[in-house]
């Protein structure tokens, strides 16, 4: 199934870079997607399911909770796993393009895992 | 354990650089930093000299600081095209020292704006910015936009502190003095603040703006087509209204019109949007910038080279190519042969080089820096100026201090190392001439 990738900052993201890239929760909040429970349910996959999601550069999988955003669209805080989705073509900007990936999404684990955090 | 109390500390934990900050410390910790928000607690907090860090590590091995700058110095001078990349956590006074030692070695010196704002800055140098300070915002401002961004979430008090809540010389009533609208892809936290929000369609900024300009113009716009972007073109005029009506209006834009695809495109249309509403009030735009003190990266590059990111000294003269010089490509090529990551973890990018790393926290896990550096962390227990969002210059104020040197003092040390080798290009005679 095919959504469009948002990475985006938020508060708990910036909170546990200060606490530390290396911790537990660090990992969790950036590998944690959001998505509509409708296309969960087209997904076939639970709240807090294991999805990978690829793009022509790279793949990457996520834990990926429900939360109150658009259809066909995944929100997810910038991080290690985001970057392996958007190679090093910055269009000749320096800038990469990390907004607004088409990724392909399939499900590895239907059932939600431990460490998803709540939508952020 | 000593109790101790500073007022006004500036806060670094993003691109607001609140100056009002009371900090609370034990002698040793911040136990607490009053009036700051979640972000800027945990950034003082979380920042507190660590007794248990080393000096410095080779190769993971604890090493004397002495042994690490030497190393450091050798392995930016061996290389052929190094890379001083700055994560933007450093001070003003740091990040000079900075561009001394890429001059030094010839090498390239990039910072974090290449990864987030640096469309901005080519937009500014295509169309040209009309700004104003935090303080005109607060004192002036009656009509707010925020456009493809979030406050509530990565930048908590921006609309408390300037933007939309305080009562300001001409908005003496605060809140009921302005009006906030938000255009964004998604009814983000942010939301909740707004008198409107618009729901704009990914990807469609550039043609929301410029249709926007276009009216503005009165010329013809095509309904189809602006109906793609999410907004009706009554819609549009409705929101021109609002903003030619206003006193004095102020257009903040974020990632989501930076980091989408043609950013440079979208923000110029957004600088073009503020400049032409001119004619009819006054209006600016600003970007929303982030953490610790990249605008000071920017700023000190600017004075020193001429450019505020992506500038190559490998010629013995400062030479500016986004997309050549920057970062990301840097690395996507393979130019570099060497980096020295300022301020925070070294990426994965740079795991095929010798990596140096400076900065209070050092990098345990992933790709880990040949040479790491230990430093005080800047505003905590490190002096010296960084420069808010919209480039004024702030004191900090540490409340701590540390047995750790500043970034400046190491950058300062490697310099002096590298100025005691043969100079990579004669005229320079191994002297600095920018910096
Ligand atoms: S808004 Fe930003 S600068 Fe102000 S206290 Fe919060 S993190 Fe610090």
């Amino acid at each position: 199934m095919r959504f469009l990738l948002m990475p985006i900052r938020s508060n708990k993201q910036g909170v546990q870079i200060n606490v530390g890239k290396d911790g537990a929760d660090y990992n969790a909040v950036v590998n944690t997607m959001q998505a509509h429970p409708d296309d969960l349910k087209e997904l076939g996959a639970a709240s807090g399911a294991t999805i990978r999601v690829r793009t022509d550069v790279g793949e990457a999988t996520f834990q990926v909770v429900e939360a109150k955003v658009s259809r066909g669209m995944l929100f997810v805080p910038y991080g290690p796993p985001t970057c392996q989705l958007y190679g090093g073509d910055t269009d000749g900007t320096g800038m990469p393009t990390s907004k607004g990936w088409e990724v392909e999404v399939e499900v590895v684990s239907r059932e939600p895992q431990a460490s998803a955090k709540e939508p952020q | 354990m000593t109790l101790a109390v500073v007022k006004h500390a500036t806060c670094t934990g993003c691109g607001c650089a609140c100056d009002d900050i009371e900090v609370h410390t034990d002698g040793a910790r911040v136990t607490r930093a009053v009036n700051a928000c979640e972000l800027g607690e945990t950034w003082f907090r979380d920042h507190s000299p660590n007794p248990n860090l080393p000096p410095a590590l080779i190769d993971s091995k604890p090493a004397s600081l002495a042994d690490a700058v030497a190393l450091a110095a050798d392995l930016l001078h061996a290389a052929n095209l190094p890379l001083i990349y700055d994560h933007g956590y450093s001070t003003c006074e740091a990040q000079r020292e900075a561009v001394a030692l890429a001059e030094s070695v010839g090498g390239i010196i990039d910072s974090y704006t290449s990864q987030c704002h640096g469309p901005s800055f080519v937009a500014t140098q295509l169309v040209g910015k009309v700004s104003c300070t935090l303080g005109e915002v607060k004192n002036r401002a009656d009509f707010l936009l925020y456009w493809g961004c979030n406050p509530a979430e990565t930048h908590p008090r921006h609309t408390s502190r300037y933007a939309l809540h305080p009562a300001g010389k001409f908005t003496p009533r605060g809140r009921r003095d302005r009006t906030m609208v938000l255009v964004d892809v998604e009814e983000t936290a942010t939301a909740k603040d707004a008198d409107q929000f618009f729901r704009i369609r990914e990807g469609t900024d550039f043609e929301a703006l410029s249709a926007m300009v276009a009216l503005l113009r009165g010329q013809p716009v095509d309904e189809r087509r602006v109906a793609e972007t999410g907004f009706t073109v009554a819609q549009l005029r409705a929101l021109l209204d609002r903003m030619k009506a206003a006193r004095f209006g102020v257009m903040f834009f974020g990632l989501g019109l930076a980091a989408t695809r043609g950013g440079h495109g979208n923000v110029g249309a957004a600088y073009r949007l503020a400049m032409e509403l001119n004619a009819f009030t006054k209006f600016v735009a600003l970007p929303m910038r982030q953490h610790g003190n990249l605008v000071g990266s920017d700023m000190v590059l600017r004075w020193t080279t001429g450019y505020p990111f992506g500038v190559s000294l490998s010629r013995g003269y400062p030479r500016y190519n986004p997309g050549e010089f920057t970062t990301t490509d840097l690395i996507a090529r393979g130019d570099i042969d060497a980096a020295l990551v300022l301020g925070s973890s070294a990426a994965p990018g740079f795991a095929n080089v010798p990596t140096i790393e400076i900065g209070p926290k050092l990098t345990r896990t992933g790709t880990i820096p040949r040479v790491q550096i230990a430093t005080a962390a800047t505003g905590v227990s490190a002096a010296g100026t960084v420069c808010r969002m919209d480039d004024l210059p702030m004191p900090l104020r540490p409340a701590l201090t540390s047995a750790l040197p500043t970034d400046e003092d190491i950058l300062n040390r490697v310099l002096a190392e590298v100025r005691k080798k043969p100079a990579w290009y004669p005229q320079l005679k191994g002297e600095a001439q920018i910096a």
